[in-house]
């Protein structure tokens, strides 16, 4: 991408609605919720500008709706929210996953369980990002470092859903959201958009709304009022979008819409490796916690400690290879997460026993400082 | 059914999953008839529902439909209508659905005064998960979480609807079916929030567990208890007791929701 704006101090919650805009976003709904409120703020003032739309709803639950709306109806749409609010946009999260509706639901993570800390960072929704929702489903789970990351992920956060037809979570923290830092923005000529994958009806003498005409288990999709009348429904469905409840009925679909994830990880998938090749011990982490973390490494490589760093931009579908594939000399990993130890307990089931892994934890409100991880890589380094 | 009107059904999905008796499936064929009338254009018409026996209708119609969650059918048709202004959304929702789980919503799209017509089948009961009470459910009626009575005091719709911001309400039953598609299609024809509330009937649930006896008698129920809003007028309020009040109770042009976001789009792009 070329750089053309002029850099400017951008917080992450702006730096979203912006990189959401360049994506395409058209629809906006959503409900008021520290740290998510200038998203919605933003959104309001800047959607019109750009012919789009925006509206506040009663609670996150009709907002959720009124995305998936919109969504089906055309317009690639997003709501933004923080913990109480992503809890109460799961049911229909779940909807969009199994109707196979493109939509980016932003999670800008507090303090936790219930109303928590709304203004102190937590990175406590991982795996509600993933199994918020019931039942087996398909989700992406984007989560940036830096606001200027916040833009790009932003885009590419609407890129995969509508490529992929599956909702995609952008997992931030108070940190990113509220942080201000000097960004310049790509010239939009030179972003790369991807829009929803529409059927040649010329060819389809009748369109089935979940066919998997192309064999990569993606159907294609025809927007409400275009003149092909379908059927959606949240229960599980035939190609022809009816209800069914035949066995192998239920299995194909569910088994596709894995696929379409699972068959493409390599695409979905993203993460920055920091001096792994001759590591002795890993740091593996992501958002605003990774902050502190590259500091930490860049500190103990100067004292000469064989450390580096595994920064996940993908957090779902999991990375399991960027785990697999650390060198031989990796003994040691440490899962730095500001929660009481949820991602760890995935990359513990991708190390498969090879690893050490030890968790570095935090839940208190504040941030795990670079310091932190210092003292923690030197023990870890010690005991090895 | 008649021939012209089966372009709007979906006859490879019948039959329906409905009891024999329900009443269901009457306010379905009001609406077909009511869309009909007013000739509007099949594929500009989407039809959205929440869940419960009642939000099964848009299955078996021919236009775009969207069976959604239960009690959010009006969060996801705003987002429809407000996406696409020029298609016609109508909402097919339950008693339950709408005013318990979908209550919120039900009030505050009221409010907005966006343009959907919103259909409420009020059988006075849940009847998908069989026959537990609603908010629509009268007072001392018999339900399976009410086996002692019901003592939960409900919703007169309509005054909800009104009081809410809705630009035009109306009360039908499955008994009156001229009269039902005539307010149907006024309410379609009506620009802003409008909600057409139709008595309907579930002889399998609440019927049997009042001991209403067959469907038909709950149908004649339904004729001899019905009075027009003009007689209620004139009505002493003892006598009051347990009639239906039909027919149209409130109308009003106002601002619609749509309309003035579009004011908006131009405000914002005025001043760049
Ligand atoms: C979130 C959620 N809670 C509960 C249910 C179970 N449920 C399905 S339909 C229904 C009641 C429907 O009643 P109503 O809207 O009156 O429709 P009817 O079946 O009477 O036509 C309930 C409680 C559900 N599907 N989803
Ligand atoms: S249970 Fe009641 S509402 Fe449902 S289909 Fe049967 S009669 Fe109709
Ligand atoms: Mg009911």
């Amino acid at each position: 991408m070329t750089m053309t704006s002029k850099p400017r101090l951008m917080q992450g919650n702006e730096a979203c609605v912006e990189g959401a805009i360049a994506a395409g976003m058209r629809f906006y709904a959503g409900y008021p919720i520290t740290p998510s409120t200038e998203i919605a703020e933003i959104a309001a003032e800047r959607l019109p500008k750009v012919g789009g739309k925006f509206i506040q709803m009663e609670d996150e639950i009709a907002s959720m709706g009124a995305v998936i709306g919109a969504s089906l109806a055309g317009l690639k749409a997003m709501t933004a929210t923080s913990g109480p609010g992503f809890s109460l946009k799961q049911e229909n999260i779940g909807f969009a996953c199994l109707t196979e509706v493109p939509c980016v639901v932003v999670d800008v993570q507090r303090g936790g369980p219930s109303t928590g800390q709304p203004t102190l960072p937590a990175q406590g929704d991982v795996m509600q990002a993933r199994w918020g929702t019931h039942g087996d489903h398909p989700i992406i789970t984007l989560s940036p470092s830096y606001v200027r990351e916040v833009f790009d992920m932003t885009i590419r956060a609407f890129n995969l859903s509508e490529k992929y037809r599956v909702p995609c979570i952008l997992l931030m923290d108070e940190v990113v959201g509220h942080l201000r830092e000097r960004v310049e923005l790509p010239d939009p000529a030179s972003i790369k958009i991807i829009n929803r994958k529409r059927p040649d009806l010329s060819k389809i003498e009748y369109y089935n709304p979940y066919q998997d005409y192309d064999g990569d288990g993606i159907p294609p999709m025809v927007n409400f009022g275009e003149g092909v009348p379908y059927h959606v429904t949240g229960l599980i469905h035939d190609i022809t979008g009816f209800p069914s409840t035949k066995p192998e009925v239920t299995e194909y679909l569910i088994s596709r819409l894995m696929r379409k994830i699972n068959d493409n990880l390599d695409e979905i998938i993203d993460y920055e490796k920091f001096y792994t090749e001759d590591s002795e011990t890993v740091v593996v982490s992501f958002g605003s916690t990774a902050r502190s973390v590259i500091r930490a490494v860049k500190i103990l490589r100067r004292e000469g400690q064989k450390v580096g760093m595994l920064r996940l931009k993908t957090i779902w579908p999991f990375p399991h290879k960027a785990i697999q594939e650390l060198p031989p000399t990796t003994k040691n990993i440490i899962v730095a997460e500001m929660n009481f130890g949820q991602l760890i307990e995935v990359v513990g089931a991708s190390a498969k026993g090879r690893f050490n892994v030890i968790g570095l934890n935090k839940y208190n409100g504040e941030l795990i400082s670079p310091d932190e991880v210092i003292a923690k890589v030197r023990e870890v380094n010690k005991n090895a | 059914m008649r021939k012209s009107l089966e372009k709007y059904y979906r006859i490879d999905k019948l039959p329906h999953i409905w009891c024999p008796g329900c009443g269901h499936g009457i306010i379905t064929g009001a609406v077909v008839r009511a869309i009909d009338n007013l000739k509007l254009d099949k594929d500009k018409i989407c039809i959205v529902s929440g869940i419960g026996c009642s939000s099964r209708a848009p299955g078996y119609l021919n236009f775009n439909t969207l069976h959604t969650t239960h009690g959010r059918a009006l969060a996801f048709a705003t987002g429809i209508k407000l996406a696409r202004p020029d298609l016609k959304v109508i909402v097919l929702t339950g008693d339950g659905d709408c005013t318990a789980i979908g209550g919120n919503h039900f009030i505050h799209a009221c409010r907005r005064n966006i343009d959907i017509t919103t259909v409420v089948f009020n059988n006075s009961i849940y009847g998908m998960t069989s026959g537990q009470y609603s908010p629509m459910t009268p007072l001392g009626a018999y339900a399976t979480t009410a086996p002692y009575g019901n003592i939960d005091r409900n919703f007169d719709l309509c005054k909800l609807a009104q009081a809410s911001g809705a630009t035009y309400v109306a009360r039908g039953t499955v008994y009156h079916v001229p009269q039902l598609i005539k307010i149907i299609e006024k309410a379609l024809q009506h620009k802003g929030f409008s909600v057409v509330e139709t008595l309907s009937i579930c002889p399998t649930y609440f019927g049997r567990k009042n001991k209403l006896g067959s469907p038909v008698k709950m149908m004649e129920m339904l004729r001899d208890n019905s009075i027009t809003v003009k007689a209620a007028e004139k009505m002493p309020r003892e006598e009051m007791v347990n009639k239906i009040v039909i027919g149209e109770f409130f109308e009003e042009n106002a601002p619609e929701y749509t309309e003035e976001y579009m004011k908006i789009i131009q405000r914002a792009q005025g001043e760049e």
